[in-house]
């Protein structure tokens, strides 16, 4: 093993709101020039390490919607000279854990690993990085399997309804594809699809990494490059064109044979580097994000019992922005939980929250931020989440005046941008009494 | 569960079983968890687990009754109980219970399984006196109202639908729970019948409450930023003074020994993608034959357990006819449990050539037997997975709750690693004998009508 000078461009140390929460975090750059966000913690003699490559589903060729997913299932199925039969009895005999996923616009994995074995988890890594194997069997074996989720999803009310508000909400864009594929484009995916996949979108310049565990920084660096630094410089620039969700005002109901109507509502939501963000993060807490005390729930469960569950969540994407929401009601009472939404929905966009509201909001969301650092895999894929979307290394500082400066004014201004009842775009799915398929009334129609 | 989390919705029944099936504490030597542990005057029980990472806690209480402790004919009160514990108490309106939690940055929650019910708020440390005065005080002083009552009831209708009635394979399931337990109430979905559901009164939920709920029959457990000494003058304060009651004993019907290989076939349309399930009735720490208990969890490990399982290597890599194969097993009930195996076919394989196949690994276990490297390495790989439950908040305060409410002590989780690294090749082989009989097994198919 040659000797590394570790160059450790930035320490910055940093504190949460109370002495207690201190969690600092350092950036580290490695001998190879490797850079990750290291919370160091000893709690448990184990090492967390979340990554991600900027680019996700959303860039599967046309015809291959799926490949994403499938190459994260594959890169554990052996690599180098270890067979999948191998490799995984090497993962599986030293407990380490090892896995992949992909979403809309990141394919990411994490390891977790007892010190013991953290080195040899980073080889396991490197390899699968760069030199995973694809055989045949294997290849086969994971595409029946993935094939056997898509077919199992087919007739689920809650797959039917999500799947349909996508496509009919981003037409013509991956956005609107199911990240898993369909049946048609998994058999169409080769070998030399998911190795192309490798080639072109695993590099070091979309790469973000963040680390939890009882390491120094300069062994965090060695790690590093052991794991990392076999990965080509430069990732082939692609990106999704932006998009508006379409359907406004739209209501699709499909016919499914269930006793309950899944019902999937959403509108354009804004992004995550909008200056409202934080104040849409907490007028939405307000509708419907703060599980019990929301007014959907307040309405739609507590005072009607027309659910199990109604929430409402931001989703801000690469390139498009939503709000969406969902519930599930029986057949004969769903079309009373639409209207129910739809008030709540048209309501809070004209008036907003009120103090007493706004209060609660920010109360609850800056107290219970530390509830999300729990783990050591909730805290590296935060530090991960830091740099993915610029929020820079004091984030975990900074985070709770973000949401504190939120004013009344702010927060009313952004229901109303947020929030416009007569631009959802509504699908239910069972045998709703009462509803049927219906376009925009004028003046509605179009994008958002 | 009280309230759903995020999308995915998870039945009472599953949402317990998910969660014993990620409890596998391991076997490091000395302990796993180290907690300690205080007993308060009126008979409550106390455990707190120190984990210093963040000055965060999770308050957990558990009451030692669950749905298998429901009257015939009246099943999902336990459940509906659970729900109805955010309601009003004397000093507090409906919902001011969540509203504060909220108001304080707390997350909160509740669950409901066959032998226990249990009641969570994670919050940061300086909230903890907060919520346990709230718990304390629904503890002895809720007040039911048919206003608040019916409503809910409603709720859990409508949950049921959402976690059983939408999905095909959860009512082949719970028609496999009912055809494993023959006169056990185990045999009954945690959260009712439809049914019975809807018969459930107000004065039904009194009667639960005031029989159940009481200090005496439930244990405090606090995981996080805080210790025994700094813990114990609030658990004083706020449950210390509320008094015991007597308490009926956990005495359910129990099962006659099983005499025939059962078989359920659910067919319906909405079904796209067939499965296999199999349940053995099997011992538990406290139920049967309860022995084989730890054997029992090595040969899951061994037959279904990952990729390094017989099932797998066999029935998946192999012979090639299913996408997926495992097995599973928690020694967690007061009484009789299942040990389970389950499979998904490859497209084009039917169902009985499926079978055949896993038939053919577990004969072929039985016939040959395992060998002393299959129990080592499974060990080792339990071993490590003790270490990975230590990393969340509520990851050892869960485990203590579900062994305290289902008779096993504190020192018995502090203590699995021992156990299960002396189980041997020949436990191993005596517990799959007793358990992988036809005779103890319900089958169940999952079918499309008409068949795809």
């Amino acid at each position: 093993m040659p000797t590394f000078t570790i160059l450790r461009v930035a320490t910055v140390i940093l504190l949460l709101a109370t002495p207690a929460a201190a969690k600092q975090v350092e950036r580290v750059v490695s001998p190879g020039g490797i850079e990750a966000w290291l919370v160091r913690d000893a709690t448990i003699p184990l090492i967390a390490v979340e990554f991600s490559f900027r680019g996700g589903a959303a860039l599967d060729p046309a015809g291959k919607s799926g490949l994403a997913e499938f190459t994260a299932d594959m890169m554990t199925e052996g690599a180098g000279d270890l067979d999948s039969r191998a490799f995984q009895a090497e993962l599986e005999n030293r407990s380490i854990r090892l896995d992949f996923d992909a979403g809309l616009d990141t394919f990411q994995g994490r390891i977790k690993a007892l010190n013991e074995h953290r080195e040899r988890a980073a080889d396991m890594l490197r390899l699968a990085l760069t030199r995973p194997r694809f055989d045949p069997d294997d290849l086969e074996r994971v595409r029946a399997r993935r094939i056997a989720a898509v077919v199992a999803a087919r007739n689920n009310p809650n797959n039917i309804a999500r799947r349909t508000w996508w496509e009919t909400a981003f037409p013509d864009h991956p956005y609107g594809r199911d990240t898993r594929g369909s049946e048609e484009s998994l058999k169409s995916i080769a070998a030399d699809d998911l190795r192309a996949f490798v080639r072109s979108r695993l590099a070091r310049d979309n790469l973000y990494i963040g680390v939890v565990g009882d390491i120094t920084s300069d062994e965090l660096g060695r790690l590093l490059d052991r794991a990392f630094d076999g990965l080509p410089p430069r990732a082939v620039n692609s990106e999704a064109s932006q998009i508006a969700p379409q359907g406004a005002g739209r209501l699709i109901v499909k016919r499914l044979g269930v006793p309950q109507s899944v019902i999937y509502f959403g509108q354009p939501g804004l992004k995550r580097d909008d200056p409202d963000y934080y104040a849409a993060l907490v007028v939405n807490y307000v509708l419907g994000g703060g599980g019990f005390t929301s007014r959907l729930t307040n309405e739609v469960r507590e005072k009607r019992g027309l659910a199990y569950g109604v929430f409402s969540a931001l989703v801000p994407l690469d390139n498009a922005a939503a709000v969406i929401g969902s519930t599930a009601t029986q057949n004969a009472r769903a079309a009373q939980s639409l209207e129910i939404v739809r008030a709540v929905w048209r309501e809070f966009g004209a008036e907003g929250p009120t103090q007493e509201e706004l209060d609660g909001a920010k109360r609850h969301l800056t107290g219970s931020f530390a509830l999300g650092l729990d783990t050591t895999n909730q805290i590296a894929r935060t530090l991960v989440g830091m740099q993915y979307e610029k929020l820079g290394i004091d984030y975990l500082e900074q985070r709770n005046r973000y949401i504190d400066g939120v004013t009344l004014t702010d927060a009313k201004r952004v229901a109303r941008r947020l929030y416009d009842e007569t631009k959802l775009l509504v699908v239910v799915v069972g045998e709703p009494e009462g509803l049927a398929s219906r376009e925009p009334a004028e003046g509605t129609k179009g994008g958002g | 569960m009280r309230k759903p989390r995020g999308s995915a919705i998870l039945g009472a029944a599953t949402a317990a079983i998910v969660a014993l099936a990620t409890l596998r504490p391991a076997s490091a030597p000395a302990q796993v968890f180290n907690p300690e542990t205080f007993t308060l005057a009126n008979g409550m029980q106390v455990v707190v687990v120190t984990n210093r990472r963040s000055p965060i806690v999770a308050h957990m209480v558990w009451y030692k009754v669950g749905a298998a402790d429901e009257k015939h004919g009246r099943s999902g009160i336990a459940h509906f109980l659970e729900h109805l514990m955010f309601k009003a108490t004397k000093s507090l309106s409906s919902g001011e219970f969540s509203r504060i939690v909220a108001r304080e940055g707390g997350r909160e929650n509740a669950f409901t399984s066959f032998d226990y019910t249990g009641y969570f708020q994670n919050v940061e440390r300086s909230r903890l006196e907060t919520v346990m005065r709230l718990e304390a005080d629904r503890m002895s002083n809720l007040l039911l109202t048919d206003a608040a009552v019916d409503p809910e009831r409603d709720v859990i209708l409508e949950e049921r639908r959402s976690s059983i009635d939408n999905r095909p394979g959860a009512r082949l399931r719970e028609q496999m729970g009912a055809a494993t337990f023959l006169n056990h109430p185990y045999g009954r979905p945690v959260i009712g019948w439809m049914h019975e559901m809807r018969a459930l009164t107000r004065a039904d939920a009194e009667e639960w409450y005031a029989t159940y709920y009481a200090p005496n029959n439930a244990v405090l457990i606090v995981a996080g930023d805080i210790d025994a000494a700094e813990l114990k003058p609030l658990a004083e304060k706020y449950y210390g003074v509320i008094p015991p009651k007597p308490l009926p004993p956990r005495l359910r019907p129990q099962e006659p020994p099983p005499q025939a290989a059962r078989r359920v076939q659910l067919k319906d349309r909405q079904v796209s993608q067939p499965w296999l399930g199999r349940s053995y009735l099997a011992p538990s720490y406290r139920g049967g034959e309860t022995r084989h208990a730890y054997a029992l969890q090595v040969l899951a490990e061994i037959l279904g357990g990952g990729t390094q399982s017989r099932l797998y290597r066999e029935v998946v890599l192999d012979k090639n006819v299913a996408t997926s194969a495992d097995a599973s097993y928690s020694a967690f009930a007061l009484d009789m449990t299942t040990f389970d195996v389950s499979a998904t076919p490859r497209s084009g394989v039917e169902l009985p050539a499926l079978e055949a196949a896993i038939d053919a690994t577990i004969a072929r276990l039985l016939e040959v037997g395992v060998s002393e490297q299959e129990v080592e390495d499974a060990k080792a790989r339990m071993r490590a997975s003790a270490v990975f439950a230590r990393d969340s908040l509520q990851g050892g305060a869960r485990i203590i709750g579900i062994a305290l409410t289902t008779g096993v002590g504190v020192a018995d989780v502090e203590a699995w690693p021992q156990r299960i690294a002396q189980v041997t090749v020949a436990q191993v082989m005596e517990a799959a004998r007793a358990v992988l009989r036809a005779e103890r097994s319900v089958t169940g198919e999952l079918l499309p009508d008409p068949p795809s």
